[in-house]
């Protein structure tokens, strides 16, 4: 643990070996297609929500990068993941589909949290140990490190075999920089760091809350910069490189595995969109910084990696557009052809606790 | 009476509130999004131009702090007004409300006191989900040491930012998220104010007393024009203030009309239409023809689903039906 966060932009040259470096180009390109997936469908999300055709829409553009590095850093669909609102890219890089999403945004039976009693982008899915999150932000801070300690918690009991690979063996979470001012945010991480816990928190720092800049939220540089006062190893990385956070991530999943305690991963990133649909972001940021931000576009910018390197192809990226276009429709059409959530087993009171069972 | 002026709701807190920083420099605005964005319901849109970053504060995302530093800053003179931008976030403020600002006055033997003004948004149907749906308005009318209003008009929505701000003592308002566009008279008087603690009739009716606040107060309207064209009067007692709460107004509605249904978006148990049908109870028990009816949503929390969200909501027909059942 230092005291000082460690900026993975300049370590990363220091390494010997990159842990992305052993990323066969089978999983390069897998990761790239779960960023233009996400992409994608966050598109079309926006264009119904547009048309009237959904009430909502949350997005995660631009942040694809650090979503996809931490879904494929850790156990996918084992360790525990608690999300936020914008972890598109991520929950369908761990198994949520197109399908799940769309049938969340139209509010339709089959959706896999609750039946669309949650809101769309509150993800959720006990089959991939994703947790959903409430509305209020950084309220999931404190449940992972729960989720965590629980962990510890069997391995000291002996309740779980420490290289049992089917069991979760950390809990991440994640969150914007905005929502790191709020309490719970800190007795989570203080939580975490004073137990040593298997957990990782991602601060995907888009520089605003809405419309507040990052420096009215906190008097410091740097998320990670608090990191030292948890006892929590401290990591910023450019969350707009694909590589370089899986390699910060790659970092943390292995001190949560080794017993090494908690890792706060700062990824630095933007939100080339609005807040939400209910969000007009004209009003707090000039037009030049969005379209600087997006020369940095994660998705181009691991296109012309893979590019460079030979491992993706012109027919190969059609190819992947087209498949993407396909699911998108495909799931659009899933959903508008569904039929809505039943009223009466919703509105039932004892539907709201887990059935009672006694012998 | 002073003259009038036809306005928003937006348009009537937005005016209070301008009016209150010009006429007392220790007024001051703090929340999430009230600067540069307007606030999230718009009502402070150009206060951030018109009287700079020192009076109107973007805050952080803490909740806590919002209201714990209101409450600092109101026992050392000022008069904060702080916005908290959905009541569902509340809960995150809860100790610096409930055993802070609600208490001060009285555990330090008036030494202290907390002019704080405390804003925000109540209210579901706009497909938000349950963690962002609240109508939590009652937890707040639990504690002695507050006030809670809730303005269903915008002449009460002009008149209580006025009140709130110039009471010595904390002073919750809570607004409702659908009802910023209703419009109504608003005097022109800068020093109107909403007594604290007085209810009004909002309607006049023999046949039935409807009791609401907030939102339920425009569901009352809507079910009594359609009993009217059944030749049913309806009698509608605006609460107004869930602490002070007057019992003077509905108690003698109902001596009149004999039969009583509360409307509230709240969830039913412990609820405002608990609480009504007990001072019924205890003050006019004689009076009573039939059972009195509540009209609350159901009790679960509100699903984000259109229609099953709908469903579980108070309307005007659940309240007509309410009002059969009573007759
Ligand atoms: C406790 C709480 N307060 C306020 C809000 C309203 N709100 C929703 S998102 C948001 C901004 C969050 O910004 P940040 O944490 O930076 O995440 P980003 O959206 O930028 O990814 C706010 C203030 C909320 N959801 N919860
Ligand atoms: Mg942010």
């Amino acid at each position: 643990m230092s005291d000082k966060a460690l900026d993975m932009t300049t370590y990363r040259e220091e390494m010997d070996e990159r842990p992305s470096d052993k990323l066969s180009p089978q999983t390069l390109l897998e990761m790239f297609w779960y960023m233009l997936l996400s992409r994608r469908l966050d598109e079309r999300s926006w264009i119904l929500h547009r048309q009237g055709r959904i009430p909502f829409h949350i997005s995660g553009m631009g942040h694809e990068a650090c979503q996809v590095a931490t879904a494929f850093a850790i156990n996918r669909g084992i360790d525990y993941v608690h999300p936020y609102y914008r972890d598109l890219a991520m929950c369908l890089a761990i198994g949520i589909t197109p399908r799940d999403f769309m049938l969340s945004l139209f509010g339709k039976a089959g959706e896999i949290s609750s039946g669309a009693r949650q809101m769309p982008s509150h993800f959720s899915s006990r089959k991939h140990n994703i947790l959903s999150m409430s509305s209020p932000v950084a309220t999931q801070v404190p449940q992972a490190a729960g989720l965590a300690f629980a962990i510890k918690y069997r391995l000291k009991m002996g309740l779980q075999d420490p290289n049992d690979t089917a069991q979760p063996r950390l809990a991440i979470t994640s969150l914007g920089e905005g929502s790191t001012s709020q309490g719970e945010w800190h007795e989570g991480m203080n939580w975490a760091g004073v137990h040593k816990l298997p957990f990782i928190c991602l601060v995907e720092n888009n520089i605003y809350a809405i419309s507040v800049p990052v420096d009215q939220q906190m008097a410091v540089r740097n998320v990670a910069d608090r990191a030292a006062a948890y006892g929590v190893e401290g990591v910023i990385v450019d969350g707009n490189d694909v590589l370089a956070s899986y390699d910060a991530m790659a970092y943390a999943v292995q001190r949560a595995y080794s017993g090494e305690g908690p890792t706060l991963v700062e990824a630095k990133t933007y939100r080339p969109v609005p807040h939400s649909s209910d969000d007009d972001d004209r009003s707090y940021r000039t037009r030049e910084e969005v379209e600087q931000w997006k020369r940095k576009d994660p998705i181009q910018r691991f296109q012309a990696v893979l590019q460079e390197r030979g491992i993706l192809t012109q027919e190969q990226l059609d190819e992947y557009e087209s498949r993407a276009r396909q699911m998108v429709d495909e799931a659009q059409k899933f959903a508008e052809d569904a039929p809505y959530p039943e009223i009466e087993p919703n509105l039932d009171p004892n539907s709201v606790y887990a059935p009672v069972e006694v012998d | 009476m002073a003259e009038t002026k036809r306005m928003t709701i937006r348009e009537a807190l937005s005016q209070a509130l301008r009016e209150e920083m010009y006429r007392d420099e220790t007024v001051f605005i703090m929340g999430e999004e009230v600067g540069v964005w307007g606030g999230t319901y718009a009502v402070t849109r150009g206060f951030y131009d018109e009287f700079g970053e020192k009076r109107v504060r973007d805050t952080p995302i803490a909740e806590m702090a919002i209201v714990g530093a209101g409450v600092g800053a109101a026992m050392a003179g000022l008069r904060p007004v702080s916005e908290l931008m959905t009541i569902n976030f509340a809960f995150l403020a809860l100790d610096a409300i409930v055993n802070h600002a609600a208490k001060i006055h009285s555990m330090f033997g008036g030494q202290f006191k907390v002019p704080l003004t405390i804003r925000t948004t109540t209210g579901g149907g706009r497909q938000l989900g349950a963690t962002h749906s609240h109508s939590p308005e009652i937890i707040f009318a639990h504690f002695p040491g507050l006030y809670v209003c809730c303005p269903a008009m915008a002449d009460d929505a002009y008149g209580m930012i006025k009140t709130a701000i110039r009471n010595d003592n904390p002073v919750m308002v809570i607004e409702h998220s659908t009802l910023y566009q209703t419009r109504g008279e608003v005097p022109l008087d800068q020093d109107y104010l909403v007594p604290v603690g007085e209810s009004r009739i909002v309607r006049e009716g023999k046949d039935v007393t409807l009791v609401s606040f907030s939102k339920g107060v425009h569901w009352c309207l809507e079910a009594a024009d359609i009993l009217a064209k059944e030749g049913i009067e309806a009698e509608i007692v605006d609460l107004r203030w869930l602490r002070p709460l007057d019992t003077s107004k509905f108690i003698e509605s109902f001596k009149k009309t004999n039969r009583m249904v509360v409307v509230e978006e709240g969830l039913p148990q412990f609820g405002v239409g608990a609480e009504i049908t007990a001072r019924v109870m205890e003050e006019a028990f004689d009076w009573m023809d039939a059972p009195i009816k509540r009209v609350t949503a159901e009790d679960v929390p509100l699903p984000y689903s259109r229609e099953i969200e709908q469903m579980a909501l108070p309307s005007a027909e659940k309240v007509v039906k309410a009002v059969k059942e009573v007759l």
